[in-house]
């Protein structure tokens, strides 16, 4: 691990939050990640868990593993209602030393005032993507006592953003003397019931304000294709960029266990005999993350693919190298000197 | 009632006939009382619409309803209070995340919408409750906003 002291950041990658990139013609944000999906390069994000710890060095540490393989960060918010810490402050470290974080809020913690608040505050400190989630149920995580919140959904997440940013004021009405120019998305779960539903529910994301959506691991590539297929004819995938979210399996055991126990990740039975069939199940599993990322590149209507490998971050960029899918195309990373 | 509000979802397309034609009845007598009266009968309407929609769809007097853009299921039955459809935690058999002995309230919806004669309504993006109206009257509301209107 390092230490805080051993960080030495080159002053000429260090990013100044009051001073990004250039916001170009059509844009909303001054963010690299809205960049490259506008330049119409396929775009990998991936999802970075926020420590139990006070320490910012594990942040870089593990922030720096996703170097060169994916164009942002999804810093998660109290995922699993479990408390790690925040996402706002995981997104402004990442954003001072250059790195394209996505804010994740979920509504099951704070108030439509708490979020606003975060809002500014995180776009204040060069954060210039914010995504909005609906959240685990309290009950989901170890403080199942907690009182859950709910104030807002994710649709009226969505507004409020899109308020803030475009009207320059809060839900009030009251007048912000500076907006936040975030790039907003939204998620999406395409696998669970009621599955006819599910373009229409994206499409309902779109219409308030989601320009780019990442959607729950995707196991079932069938199921993906006829979800796509349908984005594609109602023109949704014209409107925003969709990355569909790709995990790794480190056993058959855990596919198991996860399906039965976390609501909303669909398996299909011939996963799980692959796995079990592998003499090493936890390279199938990576094999199979793989494979996946290069399905869902050959989909039509796709900008990119989102891949999430809790506990198994340090196989991601090698995953996405073996994938392929980035072509020759180097994602930016800043050159830290550790 | 949750077997009131399962069959409330069943047949949306009736309640929502029901629903449409007994509104403006309903509201335009609240208008007619409401000047006679001037907000005196306020507490004994509040009471029968808690009772009537509390029988019919498990209403939780939100005071910001939204039944008949929902498949006439009340959305504040879900344990998240979610009002543009449901989370990503639907179960596999379409049950609650949450609570995993009831129907996905969105399930629900979805299916009464879908019955429904306005059944694009689902689609419109409902902005969050106001709680300043919670436990209040949504009757008196949409009559006194009527008034307002014309
Ligand atoms: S599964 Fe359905 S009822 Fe349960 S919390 Fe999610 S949206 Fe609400």
């Amino acid at each position: 691990m390092v230490s805080d002291e051993s960080i030495k950041i080159n002053p000429e990658y260090v990013y100044h939050p009051g001073n990004p990139l250039p916001k170009l013609e059509g844009h909303v944000s001054r963010g690299r990640f809205e960049r490259v999906l506008k330049r119409g390069e396929f775009a990998v994000t991936t999802e970075l868990a926020p420590p139990d710890s006070a320490d910012r060095t594990e942040v870089f540490h593990e922030a720096a593993m996703f170097d060169h393989a994916v164009d942002a960060i999804n810093a998660t918010d109290g995922s699993g209602a479990n408390c790690h810490m925040s996402s706002v402050a995981v997104c402004a470290l990442l954003a001072h030393i250059g790195y394209s974080p996505i804010l994740q809020i979920s509504c099951r913690d704070k108030n439509r005032i708490a979020i606003q608040g975060d809002i500014l505050g995180a776009a204040a400190m060069g954060v210039c993507n914010v995504l909005a989630l609906t959240g685990d149920d309290v009950s989901a995580g170890d403080q199942p006592e907690a009182k859950r919140v709910f104030d807002l959904d994710s649709i009226s997440l969505l507004t409020t953003i899109q308020k803030m940013r475009d009207e320059s004021t809060l839900l009030s009405g009251r007048r912000l003397t500076k907006a936040p120019a975030m790039f907003a998305g939204s998620t999406i779960n395409p696998f669970v019931p009621p599955v006819e539903s599910r373009v229409s529910q994206m499409e309902k994301k779109i219409d308030a304000g989601a320009q780019f959506i990442q959607t729950q691991y995707c196991f079932d590539m069938p199921m993906l294709k006829d979800f796509m297929a349908e984005a594609v004819d109602r023109g949704l995938t014209e409107r925003a960029f969709i990355l569909p979210g790709v995990g790794t399996l480190a056993s058959a055991n855990t596919a198991k266990w996860l399906r039965s126990n976390v609501p909303g990740v669909h398996i299909p039975d011939s996963i799980i005999k692959r796995l079990e069939g592998a003499e090493n199940q936890k390279k199938e599993g990576q094999k199979i993350c793989v494979e996946l990322m290069q399905q869902v590149k050959e989909l039509e209507g796709v900008s990119g693919v989102h891949v999430m490998a809790y506990k198994q971050e340090q196989y991601v960029a090698e995953m996405v190298k073996d994938s392929g899918v980035l072509g020759d195309r180097k994602p930016w990373a800043p050159k830290n000197e550790y | 009632m949750y077997k009131a509000r399962l069959f409330a979802s069943k047949h949306a397309r009736a309640y929502e006939a029901m629903y449409n034609a007994s509104s403006p009845i309903i509201l335009a007598s609240l208008r007619v009382l409401n000047k006679i009266v001037k907000g005196k009968l306020d507490k004994p309407i509040t009471w029968a619409e808690k009772k009537t929609k509390g029988f019919l769809f498990d209403c939780q007097m939100c005071g910001n309803c939204v039944l008949s853009t929902t498949g006439m299921t009340c959305p504040m039955n879900c344990p998240k209070t979610l009002r543009n459809g449901p989370c990503g935690g639907v179960r596999a058999n379409g049950n609650c995340e949450v609570k995993p002995e009831m129907k996905c309230v969105w399930v629900e919806a979805w299916a009464g919408s879908k019955k429904m004669k306005h059944n694009h309504k689902i689609q419109e993006i409902q902005f969050a409750v106001n709680n300043e109206h919670k436990g209040s009257s949504a009757w008196i509301r949409l009559a006194n906003e009527d008034v307002k209107a014309k």
